[in-house]
């Protein structure tokens, strides 16, 4: 099946949920006029992204109006949008949230907030706690937003989870800058990545990053489509708005898992058992709630025995 | 042989964009800067005469007496060559007019009365005619200190203060700013023979490699000092950074409330926009 997919670059609007909602709405229009099937809008891009102190004050709970105006929009067009998720207990989370058919389908909460250099999200939200492959209309995908996929665990798991395309919205800013190069250094960085993530796992990375610039700080663009042989069937502007559509044909998917089977090589069993002892090792922090957790886990494992040669 | 990379091509691009997206957010879409006939008020006045269009951009050249007649040809040079708008205002009356009454200031004093009655000008014409002021303080600049607080470091956006004094001159020559204007010694112009790199002690070359390395890459002092940097040099330019660390913040606030501005009432400066 091949589809068509849309990546509305946007710049949005720093705290102004009226103004974004009515972007989203005209891009949605503009995707149906240009035929798409689906669409992706960048990581908090229903709010806009340096939001510190605003989060509260623009964060939804999926009963809210908005949330029921974006649900009305997906009946002609699924789509991924980015916005701040309010749980029912008063936490925040960056969220990519799958509207299809007048439905939240799916809702991936960032779990790798970024707390380092320029960024300081963990301040504002709370962590997001699985990683979980989910069925769109279209076949089997994931949503993963931005630092997420700077951990390769991520990609796997939805890779092992049963995922033909990873959605990703971002809010990545620009920086560094190489000689001789068409692109700053993040930019060039992340095009490495999205294409050994589709390469090495055969599957479609579709990448929407934002465009415009929140207190100085600049958003590259560059979203993209990269099939799983690493082409990019789609590419957008480098620090700009834009809109591209690109093709998204799953059964390049079956010719590259047929031709390097690498997926189905892959030893899970191996790779618990090897996870299970690093994460005994003495020195290696821990989180208190997941050393409970997986204390079952482990139990588990040792009935199961290491995997048989 | 340390090099900071440099690419003209994409810094102008971001740059520009920078320029009009910043402004327009605003609801505006002029700006005012000072023309100082040097290399950082040049660059910035054509790269927002790029973004926004050259009649959205003023360039106001305000002399003082002492100053250079080569600083105003050269403001007027860039005003001729982008097409911008322009006015002339001579600050010498009222500078001298405020020192007559205390006759016994010294340069330094004058220089820092001059910087900062520019800014009230460029402030005042900022309001007259719906123009944010553009900032020109470049990277090195601000971290050395070595601006006037609340003179020429006050601005509404600043394209250059990410960029050391010689990735300035590199991008203005690729941005066309007049050979004449990129070569020229750097000076304040705030006293006859004033050069920047006499005052300094350094020039902007070697200080520019230094601060690459200790601020962007996070190099050791060892590791600085490996790299062929001399022990007094490092530790007098640390010492610059940190002692004028106040330059490049808000007024420090008493805490009393719970939520006090800037401390744990944390907005973007962009907020709504």
């Amino acid at each position: 099946m091949s589809i068509r997919v849309a990546i509305a670059q946007i710049n949005p609007r720093l705290g102004d949920l009226p103004a974004n909602l009515a972007l989203y709405e005209a891009k949605i229009r503009q995707g149906i006029d240009a035929g798409v099937d689906l669409m992706l809008f960048p990581e908090l891009s229903l709010t806009g992204y340096m939001l510190r102190d605003m989060v509260p004050d623009v964060a939804l709970t999926l009963d809210s109006a908005e949330i029921k105006t974006l649900k009305r929009l997906s009946r002609a067009l699924p789509f991924v949008g980015g916005l701040v998720e309010e749980s029912a207990d008063h936490r925040f989370f960056n969220a990519a949230v799958y509207f299809e058919d007048g439905e939240v389908r799916h809702v991936h909460r960032k779990v790798y907030l970024p707390t380092y250099g320029m960024f300081d999200e963990q301040r504002y939200f709370a962590r997001g706690d699985r990683i979980r492959a989910f069925d769109s209309k279209y076949g089997r995908v994931a949503s993963l937003i931005c630092e997420d996929l700077w951990h390769p665990s991520t990609v796997y798991l939805a890779a092992l989870d049963g995922a033909l395309a990873v959605l990703c919205p971002a809010s990545s800013p620009l920086r560094g800058i190489t000689d001789g190069k068409p692109q700053d250094d993040n930019a060039r960085y992340w095009e490495m990545m999205t294409r050994a993530y589709a390469e090495s796992y055969s599957l479609f990375i579709i990448y929407a990053n934002r465009s415009g610039f929140e207190d100085g700080v600049g958003f590259w663009g560059g979203s993209e489509i990269v099939d799983p042989f690493g082409e990019r069937m789609a590419k957008a502007n480098y620090y700009d708005e834009d809109f591209i559509v690109g093709e998204v044909a799953l059964e390049s998917v079956r010719r590259k898992r047929t031709m390097a089977p690498l997926l189905r090589d892959e030893d899970l069993d191996l790779t618990i058992n090897e996870l299970m002892r690093i994460r005994e090792r003495p020195g290696r922090p821990r989180h208190k709630l997941t050393a409970v957790k997986n204390a079952k886990v482990s139990k588990l494992a040792k009935l199961r025995g290491p995997k048989k040669n | 042989m340390i090099h900071i990379p440099t690419n003209t091509t994409v810094l102008r691009q971001i740059l520009v964009a920078f320029i009009r997206n910043e402004v327009e957010k605003t609801g505006l879409h002029r700006v005012v800067v000072g023309l100082s006939g040097g290399v950082d008020s040049s660059l910035s006045a054509m790269l927002a005469a790029d973004a926004l269009g050259r009649k959205n951009v003023l360039g106001i050249l305000m002399p003082y007496a002492s100053s250079s007649p080569d600083s105003q040809n050269h403001a007027e040079i860039v005003v001729r060559q982008s097409g911008i708008e322009s006015l002339l205002v001579d600050i010498t009356p009222q500078i001298d007019a405020y020192f007559s009454r205390f006759p016994g200031a010294g340069a330094q004093r004058r220089g820092n009365k001059m910087a900062r009655e520019r800014m009230t000008i460029l402030y005042d014409h900022s309001a007259r005619w719906n123009g944010l002021v553009l900032g020109t303080s470049n990277k090195t600049e601000l971290l050395l200190g070595y601006g006037t607080l609340y003179g020429d470091m006050a601005s509404a956006l600043n394209p250059l203060g990410d960029l050391y004094k010689t990735q300035v001159w590199a991008l203005a020559e690729a941005a066309g700013v007049p050979p004449p204007i990129v070569r020229k010694e750097p000076s304040a112009d705030l006293w006859a023979g004033q050069t920047d790199e006499s005052e300094l002690g350094f020039s902007y070359r070697e200080v520019d490699r230094l601060l690459y390395l200790m601020v962007d890459q996070r190099h050791t002092r060892p590791e600085l000092i490996a790299a062929g940097f001399a022990e007094g040099f490092i530790d007098d330019i640390s010492l610059r950074i940190m002692n004028s660390q106040f330059k490049r913040r808000l007024p420090v606030i008493a805490k009393i409330s719970q939520r006090t501005i800037d401390r744990d009432f944390r907005y973007s400066r962009d907020w709504g926009k």
